[in-house]
């Protein structure tokens, strides 16, 4: 009941000055509506680029790295135990790339509650014989399946069946560069070799583009089979172990606690893509700052108006008070002033922001390395929403605090001894 | 039975600017209930400013004010707004209706302030302060659209809405003419006389103060009779 006759005392206050109002609503509304369409636009931005490295990225990768062991002789002697030990020149030994045990660590992960899945790997350096030309690349074995749940590698294939590494035997895909170089198209024979001097023939039967020239100049897929047919590995030999986490933030942890249980190496996707993330909170950092700059702006407009119509409203605010309405009445009045040009602003902006948003996601965006992305990305995010409405809110509120304040200060004799 | 309904103890005021000037010296009287007091004195001898004290708007004097035998703070904002609200009815020079709201509406804000009766009991109270008035017919006018002498009974009926204790009034009649000051004259003695309302009117015009019921008479600050 109270707060009613405040409410309508303000409506009625606003609404006879419903030009200026608006003017300050305007104000809001624009601001919100560069708000929004610069963050969705901004972290639609970050996510197509999240994309293109980290979603294809394991979050832990477990793989052995060729190093020299930790343990030297000198150090376990007893005579030398307990000192420091020089040693100089130490050198790699011959240790297998492949990783101990491949089967045990598969079963252990595949229980770990924190993991949504994994994927193996062979990686192995090979050369593509092109007539008398030898094109240095790589060749991955791999899970189709399981790389393409976890790691959206079907996505990247332009053209062919990837499906097909699994079913035809001795099948390859090969990157876009890869291929150009090598003349080869889907259906055709190519020839390579591995570091011991072993040749093999292998059918094309897709094309990938990761988007990122030197992948796809030098990379190619086949099943794991095929490359521990190449390799003449046993078929639990594998050198890298993918996994895929259900919490990103916690892979820094976990690959140190695997590194200790598997006793391998294990590396995070935050230490080996610490880059990107840098690259993602500048972005959103900018969107931010920008919003808000507006906002201040607007904020000011807000400000000019309420103090204009306090200083209209001398008269009614002394009266008000004489009448029996409190300090805090009258500073409630004009907050809620404030808050409705924020409120209605701010509204009319987050439907603005969409419309924007929605006409930049019709804008057509075509380039070469993303296949998959069509127009403009733009992220909807319920939450850019919600603190588009909050600042706004908030926004009005500093603004309209001090003339508020000011205006329940106001002494009704130095008005009416005035007159 | 005691039925003091204001009472003015000792009260003194000065003013800092830029000297010390003494605008009120020792006034003390009280009001009755039912009595149509007038306050009278040349100009600039201080009766705004003591009525202005008299209504708890202005804190800032020495002495002790008492209204409906309770002594009034002079800190509680909040509370001496009720007390203005519940007991006090105001008329001014100038009428200060909002123009925002239309005739009845102005009347029914201090009402619904109050918030004591339902909006539609307030509405009917206005009516009937309206019809006393004799200005019913104007009650859904925007309120800038009506003459000055039918504003301020506007104010009167505004005054009136929540059945106050004591009207207080600074030179209500200053801004009107001789035919509309003397229809608010008659009004308030009507009140006086019809609803024992007890009232404490501020004004220069001799002819307005010998139809009241008691005259103070001020001087430089001080009451003299
Ligand atoms: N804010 C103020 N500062 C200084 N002097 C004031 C102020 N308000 C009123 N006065 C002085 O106080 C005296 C009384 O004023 P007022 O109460 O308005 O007289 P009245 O209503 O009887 O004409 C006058 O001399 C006036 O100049
Ligand atoms: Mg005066």
């Amino acid at each position: 009941m109270k707060y009613k006759l405040l409410v309508s005392i303000a409506k009625s206050l606003l609404l006879a000055r419903w030009k200026q109002t608006l003017v300050a609503a305007v104000g809001v509304t624009f601001s919100i509506t560069m708000f929004i369409t610069l963050l969705g636009f901004m972290s639609g931005l970050n996510d197509l680029l999240d994309g293109l490295i980290l979603n294809r990225t394991p979050h832990i990768r477990l793989f052995n790295d060729i190093k020299p062991n930790l343990n030297q002789p000198i150090n376990i002697h007893p005579d030398f135990t307990h000192s420091h030990n020089f040693i100089s020149s130490i050198k790699s030994e011959s240790n297998r790339q492949a990783i101990y045990n491949s089967i045990a660590i598969s079963t252990r992960i595949k229980n770990d509650k924190r993991v949504i899945g994994f994927s193996p790997k062979i990686t192995a350096q090979i050369f593509f014989n092109e007539g008398s030309v030898d094109v240095t690349g790589a060749i991955n074995g791999i899970d189709y399946n399981e790389e393409s749940r976890l790691f959206h590698f079907n996505e990247y294939i332009t053209s062919g069946n990837a499906e097909d590494l699994d079913k035809i035997a001795n099948s390859i895909v090969l990157g876009k560069g890869l291929a150009k170089i090598l003349l080869a198209d889907i259906g055709d024979i190519v020839y390579i070799s591995t570091s011991n001097g072993e040749r093999f023939q292998l059918k094309v039967v897709g094309i990938f583009q990761s988007g990122l020239g030197d992948i796809d100049k030098t990379q190619s897929f086949a099943s794991v089979g095929t490359v521990q047919k190449i390799l003449s590995k046993s078929n639990s030999y594998i050198t890298e172990i993918q996994i895929k986490l259900n919490d990103i933030g916690m892979a820094p942890a976990m690959a140190k606690e695997y590194e200790a249980l598997f006793e391998t190496d294990a590396e995070d996707i935050q230490t080996a893509n610490s880059q990107f993330e840098t690259g993602s909170s500048v972005r959103t950092i900018i969107s931010y700052a920008v919003g808000i700059t507006l906002l201040i702006v607007a904020g000011f407009g807000i400000y000019n108006i309420l103090n204009m119509m306090i200083f209209e409203k001398m008269d009614s605010i002394a009266i008000l008070k004489a009448t029996g309405f409190s300090g805090k009445d009258v500073q409630t009045i004009f907050l809620m002033i404030a808050l409705s040009i924020g409120l209605f602003g701010g509204l009319l902006g987050l439907v603005f922001g969409f419309g924007l948003s929605s006409a930049i996601d019709q804008i057509p965006f075509n380039t070469p390395s993303l296949p998959t992305v069509k127009t403009y990305p733009i992220n909807y995010a319920p939450i850019f929403y919600t603190i588009g409405i909050i600042f706004s809110l908030i926004t009005t509120f500093l603004a309209g605090w001090f003339p508020s304040r000011k205006a329940s200060k106001v002494d009704p004799v130095v008005i009416i001894r005035g007159k | 039975m005691n039925s003091t309904i204001l009472e003015a103890k000792s009260i003194s005021k000065s003013f800092n600017d830029p000297i010390k000037v003494d605008v009120l010296t020792d006034v003390n009287f009280t009001i009755q209930k039912g009595e149509f007091v007038s306050l009278t004195g040349k100009s600039g001898c201080g009766k705004s400013t003591l009525l202005y004290i008299l209504s708890t708007m202005d804190t800032s004097y020495d002495g002790s004010l008492f209204i409906d035998q309770i002594i009034m703070p002079k800190e509680n904002e909040q509370f001496l707004a009720e007390i203005r609200n519940k007991k006090i009815g105001f008329v001014f020079q100038f009428h200060y209706l909002l123009n925002e709201f239309n005739v009845l509406e102005n009347v029914m804000l201090p009402g619904l302030k109050l918030n004591k009766y339902s909006r539609e009991e307030v509405e009917h109270r206005a009516m009937e302060k309206l019809k006393i008035l004799d200005i019913d017919k104007l009650a859904l006018k925007k309120s800038f659209r009506i003459s000055g002498g039918e504003k301020q009974r506007v104010a009167i009926a505004r005054a009136l809405i929540n059945d106050p204790m004591i009207i207080m009034g600074d030179e209500p009649t200053g801004n009107l003419d001789k035919k509309n000051g003397d229809l608010v004259l008659d009004i308030f003695k009507e009140l006086s006389g019809s609803f024992n309302q007890t009232l404490l009117i501020v004004t220069h015009d001799p002819s307005f103060a010998e139809k009241t019921d008691r005259i103070i008479r001020m001087e430089d600050g001080r009451i003299i009779s």
